[in-house]
């Protein structure tokens, strides 16, 4: 599992499914990287990723709500049509801003990737 | 009628192992790729509960049966783990006994949505079966 970081966003490069089993490594890796760079933002790109199930919506939700009261925005980007479904059906859409690809999030949270 | 009967450990890498081998099985029935992202969804849901919940994370093995009958894929999912004390509510959308744990509480729900039927049947410290039905090219 990659991640980038610029200024105050985090970009996590979702490798593979985002199932209960990834689940666990990109949590533990995204709360470091949020701790320690002060993080506003984050950027999950969905490129190389297939599939997620409910596992990855406690993912987004739980950064969702580390971010939150800081003001911070949670974008999905390179969504396939299934990972699009999980997130119309959860609701997710109503808190998370979803874009084709990570540099227009960029753009739009006011940053240049 | 066809069959397909596998045992895996109850590990979460095998996840993805138990999506893999039932949508291989479902494959037959020339599903659309949106049934198949279906199955690999259900699939993937039952499982995780076996893990995380039957088993709490510990060994355990994890039984998947699969019939094919027509154009009607069965996928029976069963553990011997905890057992659920109260099947109702842990199918309401959003419940969950591991919050702490970021669980969504969408396990069963997506199981239901996803799939035409859905059976749980359970037993405390002997445990849970799920029973999920799902017609292929299935127009209405």
């Amino acid at each position: 599992m990659q991640a980038k970081v610029k200024n105050n966003t985090l970009i996590i490069y979702v490798n593979g499914d985002l199932d209960h089993h990834n689940a666990e490594k990109i949590k533990k890796m995204a709360d470091t990287k949020i701790m320690e760079n002060q993080i506003k933002n984050v950027i999950f790109d969905f490129e190389n990723s297939n599939f997620m199930d409910s596992s990855g919506i406690g993912v987004i939700m739980g950064r969702y709500k580390m971010v939150e009261n800081i003001g911070g925005k949670i974008c999905a980007v390179n969504m396939n049509q299934s990972i699009k479904r999980i997130f119309s059906i959860s609701g997710l859409f109503k808190i998370i801003d979803q874009y084709d690809t990570a540099s227009d999030a960029m753009s739009v949270i006011g940053e240049e990737e | 009628m066809e069959t397909l009967s596998v045992q895996i450990e109850s590990k979460s890498e095998n996840e993805s192992l138990a999506r893999v081998i039932v949508s291989a099985f479902a494959a037959r029935l020339d599903p659309t790729l949106e049934e198949i992202s279906d199955i690999k969804t259900a699939v993937s849901e039952a499982v995780t509960n076996c893990v995380i919940h039957g088993y709490e994370e510990k060994d355990g093995i994890i039984r998947i049966e699969c019939t094919i009958e027509d154009n009607e894929l069965t996928i029976n999912i069963k553990d011997e783990g905890v057992g659920i004390e109260d099947i109702e509510k842990a199918r309401q959308p959003m419940y969950t006994t591991k919050r702490d744990k970021e669980r969504s509480g969408m396990g069963f729900s997506f199981m239901e949505i996803f799939m035409d039927e859905l059976k749980v049947e359970s037993e405390v410290n002997k445990g849970t079966a799920v029973t999920m039905v799902k017609k292929i090219g299935n127009i209405s």
